[in-house]
């Protein structure tokens, strides 16, 4: 397990004090929410999709510094990009973005906003990473 | 036979004499079995006088004044070398080991492990007698008639889950309902809709006010058109920390034609409790939360009950004689403990229900009502701190609370920091979050190691906490 100072580095608290894309969309092509049932973390992602590229992305709910600072960094990340390479999108990837090791309990945190886009781009149900 | 001879050497029933004279005894140092229950719904302080001489090395060490850094220091967990000192608040999950109940266990199984009840060698008869003795100590401890009344299980979770699936299955009926509240922790709550799901039985609840407590008042209205036939309640919540009215429930519920089961996980490991003076029909408890080993807990139900109710689980040692398609049950209470029990737990909670009557019960009630009143008072000056529940008198040792804009989980992981152990979550309490209308909390408890020095961490850790997330 990481301590405080790893945990809480300056870019997880920055994405979780100013976070981007926060929000939610009017039309969005996708809606999708979920749940991390054990800490209570709850993430909304909207997207909107042209040519098969996400257009625009928003997210929305509440949770913890790392969930939330999460999906700050993920909806940074994914905008412009193709739907595939947000098919490509692994736990590993994530975590990266994070740039912190996570234990078991807070992998979860870290890792809803990630399922919740999958989830509602492709319809996976699968743990992030799980299907590699 | 070898089951006639075996009856007849049984030590569980050859000393079930004296477990039976040992209640007496305790009955005696305990004239009035209502003053001993009252001491947990009055806020008022007992003198808290101290358990008869055992022989028991705490029982020489703790004696006079209540004296937390002393038995703190009797927990191994605490003398282990750390980074931090270790601040342990989360004693409502599992409470910390005293060298007594490991060193039980140690002897156990250094001295004399042998299957219970089977062997007519000298170190099985020795095993099966300490099994019993703990299953003697364990009874008399919430005063309860006989040692058969007194069932192991694996925690409170399954002793819930045997009531619901050996009398629940074999009593209630279609149309019958059940009465819970809704600060159940899940597991007076799952069991009941499992069963209520496969029986076409109504569950029903009694709500919670805004300030944590039980609606009393809705009672009966609930029972009112007899269909009820259980109630089942927590006695102290392990959110809130209320401590419910039981006794005034049970006369309301046997008024009304119904049996009552308590959920007594936080009131037995921290108060007197009475199963006689509270007139409950079953009571739920669980070791690793007093001082005990996990994987041991208890049943308490009245005999005739038990007597009633078929085998929850079969297999080895609950039988009388087993044919090939047929067999007679066991006598009580070895037909509700199925294959080999957790001998070694056992003997284990023995040893921690002795440690606790040497601490004396009034006085760890005392300490924990002390320490949760002070950390109240402390927690006020952290700013948009908001405290769960009912105020401190009327509340055991166990404080929930949520910091408005931040996430309990980074509470804990701030305090953790501190060496501060919280629990962050829901405590497996979802639809009471979710009537309070918060989606978790952290919540601090106490146990008889608990000291101030820890509510001093806490509050710094919190301070920190707000300073880390400041926006």
């Amino acid at each position: 397990m990481s301590g405080m100072e790893d945990l809480f580095r300056e870019n997880i608290l920055d994405h979780y004090k100013h976070p981007r894309n926060r929000g939610t969309l009017d039309h969005p092509d996708i809606t999708y929410e979920d749940a991390n049932p054990l800490c209570g973390d709850r993430i909304r992602m909207d997207v909107m999709v042209k040519d098969d590229r996400i257009e625009q992305v928003r997210f929305s709910g509440v949770g913890c510094s790392i969930s939330q600072a999460a999906a700050s960094m993920l909806c940074e990340a994914v905008e412009g990009r193709t739907l595939d390479e947000v098919r490509g999108l692994s736990r590993d990837d994530m975590l990266e973005m994070l740039g912190i090791e996570l234990g078991p309990v807070r992998l979860k945190c870290g890792m809803l906003a990630l399922k919740t886009l999958k989830a509602g781009v492709y319809g996976l149900h699968q743990w992030p990473g799980e299907d590699d | 036979m070898a089951s006639l001879n075996r009856e007849k050497s049984r030590p569980g029933t050859t000393a079930q004499g004296r477990g039976d004279a040992r209640s007496a005894r305790q009955a005696a140092d305990h004239p009035s079995g209502g003053a001993r229950v009252g001491a947990i719904e009055r806020p008022e302080r007992g003198a808290g006088a101290p358990s008869p001489a055992k022989e028991h090395p705490a029982a020489r060490v703790v004696l006079g004044p209540f004296d937390a850094h002393a038995v703190r220091k009797q927990f191994p967990i605490f003398r282990t070398p750390r980074a931090k000192p270790l601040c342990y608040l989360d004693s409502a999950a599992t409470s910390q080991k005293p060298d007594a109940v490991l060193a039980a266990m140690d002897h156990y199984y250094s001295s004399f492990n042998a299957n219970i009840h089977r062997g007519i060698y000298g170190i099985a008869e020795e095993a099966t007698a300490a099994y019993e003795d703990a299953r003697r100590r364990v009874a008399a401890f919430v005063n309860a008639r006989s040692p058969r009344e007194l069932i192991f299980t694996r925690n409170s979770t399954e002793a819930i889950n045997l009531v619901a699936y050996s009398w629940g299955r074999s009593q209630l009926k279609s149309g019958d309902a059940i009465l819970l509240t809704e600060m159940e922790h899940h597991s007076n709550l799952v069991p009941w809709q499992i069963l209520a799901a496969e029986r076409g039985i109504e569950l029903r609840f009694i709500p919670v006010t805004g300030s944590g407590e039980l609606d009393l008042g809705a009672l009966s209205g609930l029972i009112a058109d007899g269909r009820v036939k259980l109630v089942a309640v927590v006695h102290i919540s392990n959110v809130l920390g209320t401590v419910n009215p039981v006794a005034e429930i049970v006369r309301q519920a046997h008024a009304g034609g119904a049996l009552v089961l308590i959920d007594a996980s936080q009131s037995v490991p921290h108060c007197p409790v009475d199963v006689q003076a509270l007139g409950c029909d079953f009571m739920a408890f669980t070791s690793h939360k007093m001082l005990g080993p996990t994987g041991i807990g208890a049943l308490w139900a009245r005999r005739a009950l038990l007597e009633a109710m078929p085998p929850f689980l079969g297999g080895g040692e609950m039988i009388r004689e087993v044919k090939l398609r047929e067999s007679q049950w066991n006598e009580l209470p070895w037909k509700f403990e199925a294959g080999t029990m957790a001998i070694a737990e056992a003997v284990g909670f023995g040893a921690a229900v002795e440690y606790l009557e040497a601490l004396g019960m009034d006085r760890v009630f005392d300490h924990d009502r002390e320490l949760a009143a002070t950390t109240m008072e402390r927690l006020r000056e952290i700013p948009d701190l908001t405290i769960l529940g009912p105020p401190a008198a009327r509340r055991g040792g166990v404080i929930a609370f949520t910091l408005d804009g931040l996430h309990p989980h980074d509470v804990a992981t701030v305090l953790d920091d501190e060496g501060v152990a919280v629990r962050a979550g829901h405590h497996c309490a979802m639809p009471l979050h979710e009537k309070l209308g918060v989606p978790a909390s952290a919540r601090v408890s106490f146990h008889c190691y608990s000291v101030p020095e820890e509510i001093d961490a806490l509050v710094r850790g919190l301070h920190r906490a707000r300073k880390v997330f400041a926006k």
